[in-house]
């Protein structure tokens, strides 16, 4: 079994519909974005680990709803607890806005307290705890989009050191992409930003670069490689999306596998984790194929090279360059 | 070929029987109980349940210059470390974390709440003299009279029945009064050198001496002190106690050099008693002797302990009276006492406790969510490419042991987000195997031999597989460079997947075609 042998669709020509994909995506994001900001004041839904305060696990002993722990809350005093059940069963979270660094007042002491008038100690275990400052939360914001910035400059140096320069920005394109949908997609759900969401976000630049190069390795493969006459770029760059499909979607499918399993037997934490890379795997898939390749067509067509230099022309690194330094490697 | 295949064999078996050997050596290691851990990675602290805690100096509490700060949490550093290994809790990890931040991990649940509170005592104790309240009384008028202009009637109107002047003098109509005596009616003079200020007006009082208009009145290098809240039968704060001292001190704690929690043959109550330093011991001598007579306040954190009365002088020895409580709270007093002071008082800005029962569902759902996700993978991989997929599954299995061993090796934590790393990682590791197998194909399909066509295969798709490597592994090591703790931990789970992927697919896949290419002529061809 071979899967898209000889495939020769036309993803170049599909290009402008893959453009307005992209656009009414973004466009729904970012106005959930806006959205956002004017009915629950941010653009994303922050958890505790960026807006400071504490969260609470808490597993219930007998079966018990929201609600109930709610009118608890607020018999005792507690009405800006927000409750929500966790996974299945009956565990639920906590979320308080006030951080305690008092000695003394646990958190699990206060939800003790809090929760009194309906149940007993001995009714439920804390199980975790968060709390952190909102001085903690805001840094956490800075570091992560300070990650991702560092990771795309040393992406472009890599790739303009590997490639060439305009495969670096097309490669970073594609993932700013894929990170700005992923963000738009948990605006409109409005999931809750944590760490955990913040490493999957991270593990999707990596991934969907991932993706990218492999294709890129092909077209600089085929640009090494004397032309056909009449080939045009765009040609060339469909070939190398063509050529590599099989790989593309068989890594994916093996990646959305695992995923697939964390998303449904992992269980409580992990779900979330899971949920956010599924999405950012499948638009991963997508950009490498619709919006990286186009993007270095849109760079190719505002600064040619290819066509202006004779249609022979190597491509950076030639071939008999990289198959000696392959096996130096091997 | 079958010496360099011998070679790539040999090298192959080292690297496995190598990371066997970490995997043993830290599953049998020794725990704190003697007995082995029976962890062959070690767990992070969200798997096998722990506190960790976030530490900062309390900047609202001292003011340093940056020089000072750097300075300041190198020596917090210290203490917080010697006073974590004082609580014995088994391995602690305390670290700094950039330049401000002090990391304390603790395993298992022992006892957050106390550790929390050992860790932010600052423990700067301090003996200073008492003024007698005569000396002070005279400032009364006047600072009843600053009180009222800065705060207006309203901020000083004392509330019905809460008044110390309604309790001691007795007085009807003692309350109209307090609107013009705000300070005064508020803080009845007990004892020599002391006031007693009932607990609903702690906070108005409070609020009056750190008036700078107030602290102006005071005689020159003296300051307000708050005693320890006086308890009475039922335990309820009844009011606290107020003491006028000389700002500078007569006697620091830095001479401490022992400390000890007991209980009071008299009076029953826990004390901790202390021993100077024979220099300090000197020094107190001089300073006690020339001050008999008068009354002494022990300072502990801006707090006084308590304020005798000094009878002869005092050599090296002393005691604190802790005025009720557990001896347990004495023994954290003596524990900090001994550990030394905080350069500056500490704040804590991150707190994540999870329980045991909690780690280990999540040990557990991952293993299952691991095992079915593995599972999903090799099915699609033998499904697609048959034998050589069942050579690749092998890679992969080699793969899993090299990450783990590699980890044992490293002493990387293993920690919730990187079991998910970890997984994520071994669905990206087909990528390589899929990468290969697929330029196999190509090259086989051009009608090339099955030689040249795995040799081919193999070199063709070496630059794609080392360049996206390559760039994931950039992003792991600026993940590792930028974040903390969680963070952290699915950086390095992730780099280590990528490095092991990378050996795995390029070295152990080839050697293992090289193996099977020998036993097949090319009639019969390949199962790819």
């Amino acid at each position: 079994m071979r899967l898209f042998e000889n495939a020769r669709y036309p993803f170049m020509e599909w290009r402008t519909r893959a453009y307005l994909i992209t656009a009414v995506l973004l466009i729904a994001g970012f106005a959930a974005m806006a959205y956002n900001v004017t009915s629950i004041g941010s653009w994303l839904k922050y958890g505790v680990d960026f807006t400071g305060g504490s969260l609470v696990q808490v597993d219930f002993k007998r079966p018990t709803t929201v609600e109930q722990i709610r009118s608890a809350a607020a018999r005792g005093g507690h009405d800006d607890w927000e409750i929500a059940r966790f996974g299945s069963g009956d565990a639920f979270v906590i979320r308080m806005p006030t951080f305690e660094q008092e000695v003394g007042s646990d958190a699990s002491v206060r939800v003790a307290q809090g929760l009194s008038s309906a149940y007993q100690p001995a009714d439920f275990t804390v199980v975790r705890t968060e709390a952190l400052g909102a001085k903690v939360g805001d840094e956490l914001q800075l570091k992560a989009l300070w990650a991702i910035l560092l990771s795309f400059a040393a992406t472009l140096v890599y790739l303009g050191f590997r490639f060439e320069w305009r495969f670096g920005l097309a490669a970073i394109i594609a993932t700013a992409h894929d990170i700005l949908i992923t963000l738009g997609f948990l605006a409109v759900t409005r999931t809750e930003i944590s760490l955990t969401t913040i490493a999957a976000l991270l593990t999707i630049v990596g991934y969907s670069l991932n993706d990218t190069i492999v294709v890129f390795d092909r077209i600089r493969e085929n640009l090494a490689k004397p032309h056909r006459t009449g080939s045009s770029y765009m040609q060339l760059l469909n070939t190398s999306i063509n050529e590599t499909l099989s790989r593309t979607v068989l890594t994916g499918g093996s990646t959305l596998a695992t995923l697939l399993a964390l998303y449904f037997f992992g269980g409580g934490v992990i779900q979330d984790f899971a949920l956010v890379l599924l999405l950012g795997i499948v638009i991963g898939t997508f950009s490498s194929i619709f919006v990286a390749s186009p993007a270095l067509y849109e760079i190719e067509k505002r600064w040619p090279k290819y066509n202006a230099k004779g249609k022979t022309r190597p491509a950076s690194q030639t071939k008999t360059s990289r198959s000696a330094s392959s096996s130096a490697l091997v | 070929m079958l010496q360099n295949l011998k070679v790539r064999l040999a090298i192959i078996a080292v690297a496995l029987l190598g990371s066997l050997f970490f995997l043993y050596r830290n599953y049998s290691h020794p725990g704190p109980d003697g007995k082995p851990t029976r962890q062959a990675v070690t767990l992070g602290l969200d798997l096998q349940g722990g506190s960790q805690l976030a530490l900062e100096i309390d900047e609202s509490k001292a003011r340093l210059a940056p020089e000072q700060r750097a300075d300041a949490i190198d020596r917090a550093l210290k203490i917080v470390r010697t006073r974590v290994d004082e609580l014995g809790v088994a391995e602690p990890v305390v670290q700094k974390a950039g330049d401000d931040r002090i990391i304390v991990e603790l395993a298992g649940l022992q006892g957050g709440a106390r550790a929390k509170e050992v860790l932010q005592r600052t423990a700067f104790l301090q003996f200073q003299m008492v003024h007698s309240i005569a000396e002070m009384q005279q400032a009364f008028p006047r600072i009843d009279r600053v009180v009222t202009e800065a705060l207006g009637t309203k901020g000083a109107a004392p509330k019905p029945g809460s008044t110390v002047g309604g309790l001691f003098k007795g007085a009807a109509g003692q309350d109209s009064t307090g609107g013009a005596t705000p300070f005064t009616s508020k803080v009845a003079p007990v004892g020599e050198g002391e006031f007693l200020v009932q607990a609903a007006d702690v906070p108005e009082v409070e609020r009056y001496i750190a008036l700078p208009a107030v602290q102006r009145l005071l005689p020159r290098g003296t300051e307000f002190l708050w005693g320890t809240p006086e308890r009475g039968t039922q335990q309820a704060e009844q009011g606290r106690r107020l003491f006028l001292v000389d700002s500078r001190a007569m006697m620091t704690g830095e001479y401490l050099e022992q400390a000890q929690a007991q209980t009071d043959p008299q009076s029953m109550r826990p004390i901790v008693t202390f021993e100077l330093s024979r220099r300090g011991g000197r020094v107190f001598e001089k300073a006690t002797g020339e001050n008999i007579g008068k009354q002494m306040a022990i300072v502990l954190d801006d707090r006084v302990f308590s304020a005798p009365v000094i009878q002869s002088q005092i050599g090296n020895r002393g005691q604190i009276d802790l005025g009720g409580g557990t001896l347990e709270e004495a023994s954290d007093l003596a524990l900090v006492l001994r550990a030394g002071a905080l350069p500056a008082p500490l704040r804590i800005v991150e707190e994540r406790t999870i329980g045991p029962s909690l780690g280990q569902d999540s040990i557990d759902n991952g293993r299952l969510a691991g095992l079915i996700g593995i599972a999903a993978v090799v099915l699609m991989v033998i499904g697609y490419y048959h034998f050589s997929g069942v050579l690749a599954v092998i890679a992969l299995c080699l793969y899993v042991v090299l990450i783990l061993g590699s980890m044992a090796a490293l002493g990387a934590t293993l920690t919730f987000p990187g079991i998910a790393g970890l997984i994520l990682s071994v669905g990206m590791a087909v990528d390589a195997n899929v990468l290969i197998f697929e330029r196999i194909r190509e090259e086989l399909a051009l009608g090339r031999s099955i030689r040249t066509s795995i040799s081919e295969g193999f070199s063709n798709a070496l630059s794609a597989i080392v360049d996206s490597n390559l760039t994931t592994l950039i992003t792991a090591a600026i993940l590792y460079y930028v974040g903390t703790g969680p963070v952290r931990g699915f950086a390095v789970t992730l780099a280590i997947g990528i490095i092991a992927s990378m050996f795995t697919a390029i070295f152990v896949t080839r050697t293992l075609f090289m193996v099977y290419a020998e036993r097949r002529t090319a009639a019969q061809g390949i199962s790819i």
